[in-house]
């Protein structure tokens, strides 16, 4: 940190100032810079009224008061908790073998079709490529032909109309609720 | 009587049958809590409401809680997910009351305050009124750092953000904060001159 600059408090922008000092009052400040601000609060008026001006605000903001909620919130909980259970912790039943297992897959399926293309890319020698051409041998009909998609396309829709159907239960059970 | 006990105990009990200990953490907690959600949903209502979510939601997963962070700062971040997905559902209409309206608002407020009323208020409810001002954001982390004993990092563990993202919206809070108590409560604010 420059010194100089820093000790020149007229340079100093107000919000870098003002900053700079919120750091130093919630003890956020490195040590240097810390020394360096108690410095400029015993030689500096600026920096010294500003001081004072954000202690100020930071008393105000340690005497905001919290909020209350009604006399039986605890009973309402404690009523709610009786009727459910603990539910078991989430590392038992997700297995993380399962998600490497997931993530393993599609690893494994992106660096096999770039081993693929790249196969068809590598020109047979003698003969002249180009990038250009290269990508124009790529030919990967061999897996995505028409039924592959085609069945992709219908495991979507089967998956929509699924997810469809549960958002509408919930709104009809979610409407009848507030009915 | 289960006052003398840490959080980490009582979770301990809580998780060994004793159901009835988690009161002394709805006890501990409620306050802190019930503010922050009336920080980010306005009606008192809705707000006892998702308050009293959040704590079944710890409750239903305690068993997740590893106590690698204070258990404040674990149920801070369910009450700040159920209130994010709540607004989100009800599509509620959250206003900073950042604009010329707020005085007509302040009026209005349930306290019965009025603005020329103002000037005879305790500092301690200047404040919170001041603080009702502000968008639900600023708000919100100003009530974590202040009122519910979380560090800045733990603050910005509750709001999902970098520790530097929730250091600039502090700053950038309690200068709105400021620049709201020297709108609105000039004659007090005097003293800062």
């Amino acid at each position: 940190m420059n010194h100089n600059n820093t000790m020149d408090s007229s340079s100093e922008g107000n919000s870098g100032m003002e900053q700079r000092l919120w750091d130093y009052i919630d003890g956020l400040s490195q040590t240097d810079e810390k020394e360096l601000i108690g410095k400029l609060l015993k030689e500096d008026m600026a920096w010294k009224s500003k001081y004072e001006e954000l202690i100020k605000v930071q008393d105000w903001l340690q005497q905001a008061d919290t909020e209350q909620p009604s006399l039986r919130f605890t009973k309402n909980v404690m009523e709610e908790i009786a009727r459910t259970q603990i539910n078991p912790a989430a590392h038992h039943y997700i297995n993380n073998r399962i998600i490497w297992g997931i993530g393993f897959f599609f690893i494994a399926m992106m660096v096999g079709i770039l081993i693929y293309g790249f196969g068809q890319m590598i020109s047979s020698p003698g003969e002249a490529s180009s990038v250009s051409k290269s990508i124009g041998k790529l030919d990967f009909s061999k897996f995505f032909n028409n039924n592959l998609v085609n069945a992709l396309m219908m495991i979507n829709v089967v998956i929509g109309l699924f997810l469809l159907d549960n958002y509408l239960t919930n709104k009809r059970k979610q409407f009848r609720k507030e009915a | 009587m289960m006052t003398g006990y840490t959080d980490n105990e009582i979770i301990s009990f809580v998780l060994n049958g004793n159901q009835g200990a988690y009161a002394q953490l709805v006890d501990r907690y409620q306050n802190y809590v019930f503010t922050l959600v009336l920080r980010l949903v306005k009606s008192r209502e809705d707000a006892e409401e998702l308050a009293q979510d959040a704590f079944v939601k710890a409750f239903k997963y305690l068993k997740d809680f590893r106590g690698d962070s204070k258990f404040s700062t674990w149920l801070y971040t369910i009450v700040n997910n159920t209130c994010i997905t709540f607004l989100r559902k009800k599509r509620l209409e959250v206003q900073s009351l950042d604009n010329e309206q707020v005085f007509s608002r302040a009026d209005n407020l349930d306290s019965g305050m009025r603005s020329d009323a103002v000037e005879h208020k305790s500092k301690q409810a200047m404040v919170n009124e001041a603080i009702k001002m502000l968008s639900p954001d600023d708000a919100m982390v100003i009530t974590l750092f202040y009122k519910a004993e979380q560090s800045l990092e733990e603050t910005a563990a509750v709001l999902g953000i970098e520790v530097n993202a929730a250091k600039v919206r502090l700053h950038r809070a309690r200068a709105r904060l400021k620049e709201k108590m020297i709108s609105f409560y000039p004659e007090e604010i005097k003293e800062l001159n």
